[in-house]
């Protein structure tokens, strides 16, 4: 049995010159990044830098007006958003709100990809795999079957995480998934993040403006400024780079403080 | 992704050792797992050796089975024992549907919910029309909060933007009451009492009853469907916080806009329907159009005119009014929304018809018949 059997050698994402713009206001312009398989790599930037955008051209849901996105081998600036195109049942989404649908249960959200794509899958079956993947993602028992407008904030992301991993993708995309979480609930998030990459192989994109899980989980950190990705490595690498607003990122008193935390949490 | 998940028995060991081999994975197992569930044999040992692959839900399933026969798990590389660790511990009943309830209680229980629910929407439009009454109060206590910006766009939506296709549906009813009363009328040799017809049915009813209709198909489904998404989003909370009433800035310009919209709408529907009816004379029964128009002026008395101008407003008040009551009471989902929305439009049009035979009555009473 091999353990990397099912996902290739190759990065699962190849950006090149990617140029985005609304109007006349551009948010890339020319931006190259390249993420390699297996690892957590955290996106930073200002609000307004455009990491959102970036997370949706990966996606495939915003066309850019120039450049190149290859996705686990597909290249996905040559495709329409509602193209049939095998990477979909490939990579899960969490976006920020949760974005699940209202009219159905958390259980049922669960189910929605796995109906889509696997419609083989018998209904107790899919069933069960919807319980244990809202269990896994730490809800409670009773939040199976609660609609999303009965969710707490925290239990929506939760509920959205578990629609993301249904499929048991290969690459995750998560937009801001700790912002709004108690630090308890963030923690725990993050440390669940860490155990599915390491468990399930996965690829991980995160948007996060969260400096203590940027410190914990993230193998390598991009450093979205001036349109483009100025930086990419570790935080020390970064640091040693000097570019101002990096420096004031991670050595602002935030920055500090998640990094004493991180040193206590390793000399344990 | 090579080798399909299969199972093979090993009969060997005692109670039964089933071997799995292939894939294990989210896109190969369905057929398996069907398989494995109506499985006559016990199970004592599983073996994971020969699995070329596992996902967690490869994994799931070796775990159900494991519980479900109290059998031995074998074979498992660093990876598969991960993963069934992970899934362990959460089985039990997989139930994800909302409960259901029988029928024969569940439809005695909806009748009545929708009885008291009657009741309390009849208390909570006059409890509406009241907040807005008091918004009105206080906003003529401050002038200066009005919010005209606001009044100003909602008539430029509700009235402007409307003119094009209340015209065009004026105009053809105008021609079809035209046309169809020429017919019927052609067999007594009253032709020329198509005038008549036209110029009091357009004033006194149809002008400003179609034109309630359209505006409640086109208004009064926005307001819901506006108002609602703005609850949905917390947008309406926010107001409120800030300390600005959602009553008078968001239901007090739409409900005065439609008020005063409605009125010019429907007398220019009407004013339309006319010429409808004035170009079927020209081209269908020798009236030549200016005839026809001076003929209006004769045949209509002024108090059909009134007759029509008195409804509008009121027409125009009980589409608003809906619009944004439904609007304001949408919480929990986006089905609500449609659901507020569609409410909204029934309830306008049929408030709307009701008080249209009322007003017909009350008129013909007083004399204006």
């Amino acid at each position: 049995m091999n353990e990397t059997k099912r996902f290739a050698d190759e990065p699962p994402i190849v950006i090149e010159g990617l140029v985005n713009s609304f109007g006349d206001f551009t948010v890339h312009d020319g931006l190259n990044l390249t993420v390699n398989r297996g690892e957590i790599i955290g996106v930073v930037g200002g609000s307004g830098t455009g990491k959102s955008v970036l997370m949706r051209s990966i996606i495939g849901l915003q066309y850019p007006d120039a450049g190149r996105i290859d996705v686990l081998g597909q290249t996905i600036t040559e495709v329409d958003p509602d193209q049939d195109i095998g990477v979909r049942c490939r990579w899960g989404v969490l976006f920020q709100g949760g974005a699940l649908f209202s009219t159905l249960t958390v259980g049922e959200n669960v189910e929605v990809p796995l109906r889509q794509f696997f419609p083989e899958i018998g209904d107790e079956l899919r069933r069960e795999i919807a319980r244990y993947k809202v269990l896994l993602s730490g809800l409670p028992e009773e939040a199976i079957a609660k609609y999303p407008s009965e969710l707490s904030g925290g239990m929506k992301k939760r509920a959205g995480l578990a629609r993301a991993l249904a499929l048991d993708p290969e690459l995750l995309f998560l937009d801001e998934p700790t912002a709004g979480l108690d630090p308890i609930g963030a923690a725990k998030f993050d440390r669940q993040t860490r155990e599915l990459k390491e468990t399930l192989g996965l690829t991980v994109f995160l948007i996060t403006h969260d400096l203590d899980t940027l410190y914990e989980i993230c193998d390598r950190v991009a450093v979205l400024a001036d349109k483009r990705v100025i930086a990419v490595g570790t935080i020390p690498e970064l640091m040693e780079i000097g570019h101002p607003w990096i420096e004031e990122y991670f050595n602002g008193p935030r920055g500090r403080g998640a990094l004493s935390a991180h040193k206590r949490g390793e000399a344990k | 992704m090579d080798g399909a998940a299969q199972f093979t028995f090993d009969d060997d060991t005692p109670d039964g050792k089933l071997v799995l081999s292939g894939s294990l994975l989210v896109s190969t197992i369905g057929e398996l797992d069907k398989q494995l569930r109506d499985l006559p044999h016990s199970i004592a040992l599983i073996d994971l050796s020969r699995v070329e692959d596992i996902d967690t839900v490869g994994a799931w399933v070796t775990c159900r089975l494991a519980a479900q026969h109290d059998a031995a798990v074998t074979g498992a590389n660093s990876q598969a024992q991960r993963l069934l660790d992970a899934v362990d511990g959460t089985s039990g009943p997989a139930e994800t549907a909302p409960p259901r309830v029988p029928a024969w209680k569940r439809v005695p229980a909806g009748v009545g919910e929708q009885v008291f629910a009657a009741k309390s929407g009849v208390f909570g439009v006059v409890g509406f029309f009241g907040h807005i009454l008091i918004g009105f109060g206080s906003l003529i206590r401050h002038p200066s909060r009005f919010p005209m910006r606001a009044l100003v766009r909602q008539m430029e939506l509700v009235g402007v933007a409307a003119l094009p296709i209340i015209g065009l549906m004026s105009f053809l009813i105008g021609i079809v009451i035209a046309q169809q009363g020429a017919v019927q009328l052609s067999q007594f040799g009253a032709e020329t009492l198509t005038v008549n017809l036209v110029g009091r049915i357009t004033l006194r009813e149809l002008g400003v009853l179609m034109t309630a209709i359209m505006v409640a198909g086109r208004s009064g489904s926005a307001f819901a469907a506006q108002i609602g998404t703005m609850k949905l989003t917390e947008e309406v909370d926010a107001m409120r916080t800030i300390g600005i009433s959602p009553i008078e800035k968001l239901v007090i310009p739409r409900i005065l806009a439609c008020t005063f919209m409605m009125v010019l709408l429907g007398f220019y529907a009407s004013v339309v329907g006319i010429i409808g009816g004035a170009v079927v004379g020209q081209f269908a029964l020798g009236i030549p159009f200016f005839t026809f128009l001076e003929r209006i002026q004769e045949v209509v008395p002024l108090h059909d005119v009134w007759v029509g101008l008195v409804k509008a407003p009121v027409f125009g008040l009980i589409v608003a009014l809906a619009g944004c009551y439904h609007g304001m009471q949408v919480q929990g989902n986006s089905e609500e929304v449609g659901k507020r929305t569609t409410m909204a439009v029934v309830s306008a049009i049929f408030a709307v018809i009701v008080l249209d035979a009322f007003f017909a009555v009350f008129f013909s009473e007083i004399g204006w018949g």
